[in-house]
């Protein structure tokens, strides 16, 4: 049992860190409608882009602001030259021109910093928490306590942001719907814009988290394909169905693999996410927290 | 002046309904298979020309995996450009038509190869089919998210069950030689006219699919499924049926590519970026349009050797090395620049510009 508990947990909090790559995702599509499948390549280029300033001698706060101020270029240029020539068209037609996206950060970010692995330190140490270690001898790492905690403030930051600002306003407006917005006087394109720098920040969060933890390296794009089902679980548009989604996936791929894996050979931790929301689909085909979709002839 | 229709008179249905409704496109079309057929290999005989260009390698590294790619592409359209239905699992009813079709030729004796490549398709056609079923209840996004089910299940299980492979190492499998009615086909040039014969087949029956019935009703389901639905389309058969087809279109491209075109395969090696370059291939192409999906697979696979080649000029030309891993990433970056561009220019792509072509062909010299 205490070894489930210590899964259990271990899955929850490694859930947390899915839920990151997913909020980025579903910031963009509610406020543009965009799949943004390169917020994958985001979350590297961020990091990436950090771990090089550093490299430079640049201290940390300093190198983040600057990757910061890049990933805001990059909210720049995609809006002017992706999504405002591509306005109104269908919304796969925006999700392929994301996918286009992803080659295009990966490459820049390789060229610019080289494609070696990075290693970077936050300071905080990756060890067994001895308090609870002593108590019930449950391996639960300082680590990912920190990181859960880190993602509970920027959630909360978000959800502030979100619904108590002027700009929070305009964005969720946005998200309901395009032409009302845009009719009582709320410029599109500032809002895409933001949006994205909204989840370039969340992107490179997310980045030095998960860099911190694994090493700053290309794997980290693979990062967008753990989100999915997250954001399948929890439906594309919404941000507690994110969390939830997360912390669902993260749970269930970790048991799955220790109480399952065994019996068919192991490493099923890379389909079973996907094969969970499969099922879960066939139920509630708009996910957790989903909008509903109503069609009409 | 010459491409104009005028005089060719339509006197029944049937001449109004084929393929090729223009004079001048079937001329073209016969002389295109002509060029194929007999232009190229016999080309490839000719002393002074073999001497000069080196076919065996236009052969096997160039029109081998062309062919294959647009035959991949050309299922993965029927799926995504006929029926609407986004898949990002092409890789995985590849890798489905590969090893089945090794397992066919090793563990039944005297299987004929033709018929060991149908049956590849047929055993991707009905995975497809179940991967498919979760599209009746789902659409958009979530079906892609769960068409990626489909790829990374089936990759893992091609790498875990070693019955699959015949217990080899990681899962890779060297193919039998390829034996057509009792005729070795062992070198380039007789792999290329296998393919191309395959090709040229399947992509007939494609075109004439998309005419007919079923693809009717796919492009219905595509455009409004409720709709299409009112008007009495049954959504389930033509949706499964779109996955099964365009499966089994995947499966013999996944069986060629093992058999005539790479030789030894293991199923990393059907992993994610084939799917995406097969998507690419599309997108650049033309979604919903047969002969999109031969232009954007020559674009694909021509764009990186044509990206080597000029790095490698360059290098010679200006006398330094460039960087190695330079060449990769600019190649990375170019390709998702030209995704974007296509898209925002012509988000019909090369199939669409070709008509465009063709329009103003007819009216040409005038502008009216």
């Amino acid at each position: 049992m205490q070894f489930f508990f210590e899964v259990l947990i271990g899955g929850l909090l490694a859930g947390v860190m899915y839920s990151l790559v997913a909020l980025g995702f579903v910031l963009i599509y509610k406020a543009s409608g965009v799949f943004n499948f390169a917020q994958g390549a985001m979350v590297f280029f961020a990091a990436l882009t950090t771990v090089g300033f550093i490299s430079m001698g640049v201290p940390f706060w300093l190198a983040a602001a600057l990757a910061l101020a890049a990933m805001t270029a990059l909210a720049f240029l995609t809006e002017r030259l992706v999504l405002r020539p591509l306005v109104n068209q269908p919304q796969i037609t925006l999700f392929m021109a994301t996918i286009g996206l992803t080659f295009f950060i990966e490459g820049v970010a390789q060229l610019t910093w080289g494609a070696q692995v990075h290693a970077l330190d936050l300071g905080i140490a990756d060890e067994p928490i001895e308090w609870l270690m002593d108590r019930t001898g449950m391996n639960i790492s300082k680590f990912d306590l920190v990181a859960s905690g880190i993602a509970a403030g920027l959630v909360t930051l978000l959800a502030l942001f979100f619904n108590k600002t002027r700009t929070g306003r305009a964005l969720r407006a946005v998200a309901d719907d395009h032409q009302a917005a845009l009719a009582v006087g709320i410029s599109l394109q500032k809002i895409w814009v933001i949006v994205w720098t909204t989840a370039g920040f969340v992107a490179l969060v997310t980045g030095l988290l998960w860099g911190a933890r694994n090493g700053v390296q290309f794997a980290l794009t693979f990062l967008a394909l753990k989100a999915l089902p997250v954001l399948v679980l929890g439906g594309f548009d919404s941000i507690a169905g994110a969390i939830v989604g997360g912390l669902i996936v993260g749970a269930s791929e970790k048991l799955a693999e220790v109480y399952i894996g065994p019996h068919v050979g192991g490493g099923i931790e890379s389909w079973f996410p996907y094969v969970l929301a499969l099922a879960f689909l066939l139920v509630r085909p708009e996910g957790l927290f989903g909008e509903r979709r109503i069609d009409r002839v | 002046m010459l491409y104009r229709e005028t005089g060719q008179f339509k006197t029944d249905y049937a001449s109004d309904q084929q393929l090729f409704p223009i004079r001048q496109d079937r001329i073209a079309v016969f002389v295109l298979l002509a060029v194929a057929y007999v232009g190229v290999p016999l080309a490839a005989q000719t002393p002074g020309l073999a001497g000069a260009i080196d076919f065996n390698y236009w052969f096997s590294g160039v029109l081998i995996p062309f062919l294959i790619f647009a035959l991949a592409a050309l299922g993965l359209n029927i799926l995504t450009g006929y029926a609407g239905l986004l898949s990002l699992g092409t890789a995985a009813f590849m890798a489905v038509g590969a090893f089945a079709a090794y397992n066919f030729e090793l563990r039944v004796p005297g299987m004929p190869m033709l018929l060991s490549f149908i049956l590849a398709g047929a055993v991707a056609a009905l995975i497809g089919i179940v991967f498919g079923l979760p599209s009746l209840r789902i659409r958009g996004f979530y079906l892609a998210v769960a068409t990626l089910a489909a790829q990374f299940f089936v990759v893992w299980a091609l790498t875990k069950f070693g019955w699959f492979s015949n217990y080899s190492s990681s899962g890779v499998i060297t193919s039998q030689k390829i034996v057509v009615f009792g005729y070795a086909v062992d070198t380039p040039v007789k792999r290329y006219l296998l393919v191309l014969a395959i090709v040229s087949v399947m992509a007939l029956a494609a075109k004439n699919m998309v005419r007919g019935a079923a693809g009717r009703a796919w492009m219905a389901v595509r455009d409004m499924d409720v709709a299409a639905e009112v008007v009495g389309i049954p959504i389930m058969r033509t949706k499964l049926l779109a996955f099964a087809i365009s499966s089994f279109y995947c499966g013999v491209a996944g069986a060629l590519y093992a058999f005539a075109y790479l030789g030894t395969v293991e199923p990393a090696g059907f992993e994610l970026d084939l799917s995406f370059r097969i998507l690419f291939m599309i997108i650049i192409g033309g979604v919903g349009s047969i002969l999109g999906s031969f232009l954007g697979a020559a674009f694909i696979v021509l764009l990186p050797i044509f990206l080597d080649l000029s790095a490698t000029s360059i290098e010679r030309s200006f006398g330094f090395a460039l960087p190695s891993g330079l060449v990769s990433n600019l190649t990375l970056i170019i390709f998702g620049a030209l995704i974007v561009f296509f898209l925002v220019v012509e988000p019909l792509g090369l199939a669409r510009l070709w008509q465009i072509a063709k329009e103003k062909l007819r009216l040409w010299p005038f502008p009216h």
